[in-house]
């Protein structure tokens, strides 16, 4: 290599903090893309000096990312390594770098949401809103500048360590440690879709297939429980007991489609959206008819 | 109580910040206890606006935008309602009622926010253009622009309420229909799948189907979190490593079949 092309710390304050605006553009198509690629854009400009060579730089970091995006931060790390590396002439391809991308963003996804969304905002919200209630203007101060320090603490230095680890990551080339950590990736990535189109798609279908009269003794017998407290307790532990709440056994179609897999529906609307894309048929296109559908079925009973 | 001129652009300022939160998530600008604090703090309301936010905190501890999904928009809920509280005049007498508009408020600011997104994506192909050409001034600008639509989402109807008063506005609120607000749910639910198919369009092989069916039978088991599934998902694709590997080493060493079963039977058939 006649001349190594590297990123200084200036370029990547610069893109950390770029990366506070990374949901910025957030869109139903490829979700944070846009941030993504105003992120990475010092980066690309250092390594890249042919406009063909920033146009396809450019391109390949419009792909789809979604994750949290505080934990983004550790994989912009790891993506200006292997952007580095291609740079400097190593087979680091597309596929390769969309692949530890995808691979990383639902794992870290599952560290961020529970960590900050759940633990740090909850507290700190709980501890700030009780010093507001009693006109403490200390609450909003604290909240703000306690939240800011942790965030900005964590971005930056997890894009930091991403970003050495990237580096010795691609170190060892001949060993085709890069083609396993793609194919891993990849492996991992797919894994991971298989698991958000469960989670996160949901269609949930509300006509009732049928209602069955349940025996006595098989629901709780509201009218008859002591009376006060003793009754909600009376009431607790029958339900526990395997006692249903009410008379009769609903089941919906949502019911007897969970019965088969829990997730089928979206699943199938996620293949359905795979085929027509294949038939060239817009995501816009199919973003409003999803919403269309989801009206029409709304006001006919079917959702 | 009327707002003098200067008070009325900091509160719209206030109001752009939190819409502009609203999406980033990063400052917490929207948070209730922020942005009533703020919009408190320009008109020389302070305590009632401390004490709202306080209020409304506490309800949206919980609200996060997960994935793809998205909570009650937090910036309308407070900035909104905590213009009306100023503009009501009451002081801390009008908390509570200021708290019984935020929440439809929150679904109204939910609703602007999926149309905002919506319209995020037709930015993203002009970004996409300007990607082609190799220009990152371009590129830069309609991110830029994306931001401030969503900060406008907010600064808007701040502005409106503003204008208008705080009691059409509470008309406005309940005359709107509740097929409307759900559907559009109901179909916020579904359009992530479109996001997924392309994702899945970019990455799939033969060899990798199988992780896919894995994961979405295993995300069926509520109690493992996506962490864990992260974890199954790192050592399924370790195994298939280092077996692949083994099996490269010549382990079927002699055998003439082509050590696929199946082929070898469609082939003599």
């Amino acid at each position: 290599m006649a001349q190594e092309l590297k990123l200084t710390k200036k370029d990547r304050v610069a893109i950390w903090w770029r990366s506070t605006f990374i949901q910025g553009s957030w869109n139903y198509e490829r979700m944070q893309n846009g941030g993504w690629a105003f992120s990475m854009i010092p980066a690309i400009k250092r390594l890249y000096k042919s406009k063909e060579d920033r146009a396809a730089a450019l391109k390949r970091h419009l792909e789809f990312f979604n994750t949290h995006p505080y934990v983004a931060s550790p994989i912009i790390g790891v993506t200006l390594a292997l952007e580095e590396e291609r740079a400097n002439g190593a087979p680091v391809d597309d596929k390769a770098i969309q692949g530890v991308k995808v691979g990383m963003m639902g794992p870290l996804a599952g560290i961020g949401d529970p960590v900050f969304w759940f633990t740090l905002k909850p507290i700190l919200g709980a501890l700030a809103a009780s010093l507001a209630l009693t006109g403490n203007i200390l609450g909003p101060i604290l909240y703000f500048v306690l939240w800011n320090l942790s965030r900005m603490g964590f971005t930056w230095y997890t894009q930091e360590l991403g970003y050495k680890a990237g580096s010795k990551i691609t170190e060892d080339l001949s060993g085709g440690v890069l083609r396993d950590i793609t194919k891993g990736a990849s492996i991992l990535g797919m894994f991971i879709l298989g698991a958000l189109v469960n989670r996160w798609v949901s269609v949930a279908f509300a006509p009732t297939v049928s209602e069955v009269e349940l025996d006595e003794g098989a629901y709780i017998d509201w009218d008859n429980l002591p009376a006060g407290s003793e009754g909600v307790r009376t009431a607790l532990e029958q339900q526990a007991a395997g006692r249903s709440l009410s008379d009769t056994n609903v089941t919906t179609l949502q019911d007897n489609l969970d019965s088969l897999i829990p997730g089928l529906a979206g699943l199938l609307i996620t293949l359905l959206a795979m085929w027509l894309l294949r038939k060239k048929v817009s995501p816009i296109v199919m973003i409003l008819g999803l919403f269309a559908v989801g009206i029409v079925f709304h006001v006919i009973g079917l959702m | 109580m009327d707002l003098t001129m200067i008070q009325i652009i900091l509160v719209v300022l206030v109001a752009f910040l939190a819409g502009v939160e609203g999406i980033l998530d990063e400052f917490h600008f929207h948070q209730p206890i922020i942005a009533c604090t703020l919009i408190g703090l320009v008109t020389g309301e302070l305590v009632p606006c401390l004490i709202l936010g306080g209020t409304l905190q506490l309800i949206a501890l919980g609200w996060a935008n997960i994935g793809a999904a998205v909570a009650p928009d937090a910036a309308l809920a407070s900035v909104a309602s905590a213009i009306i509280l100023v503009l009501g005049g009451q002081g801390e007498a009008g908390v509570t009622s200021a708290i019984a508009i935020a929440v439809p408020l929150a679904v109204a600011g939910l609703l602007l926010t999926i149309i905002v997104r919506t319209l995020a994506t037709g930015i993203v192909h002009l970004m996409d253009a300007a990607a082609r050409e190799g220009n990152f001034k371009k590129v830069e600008m309609w991110h830029i622009i994306a931001i401030i639509m969503q900060g406008l989402r907010i600064a808007i109807p701040a502005a409106l309420i503003v204008a208008i008063g705080a009691a059409p506005v509470r008309d406005l609120l309940t005359a709107m229909p509740s097929w409307l607000t759900d559907g559009l749910a109901v179909g916020g639910g579904m359009v992530v799948a479109v996001g997924y198919a392309m994702v899945i369009n970019m990455m799939a092989t033969k060899e990798v189907w199988p992780f896919f069916a894995i994961g979405f039978v295993l995300a069926t088991i509520p109690s493992i979190t996506l962490l864990g599934l992260g974890g199954i998902g790192v050592a399924l694709a370790l195994i298939y490593l280092a077996l692949t590997k083994q099996g490269g080493s010549g382990g079927n060493g002699g055998n003439g079949n082509t050590g696929d079963p199946l082929g070898d039977i469609i082939d003599n058939y």
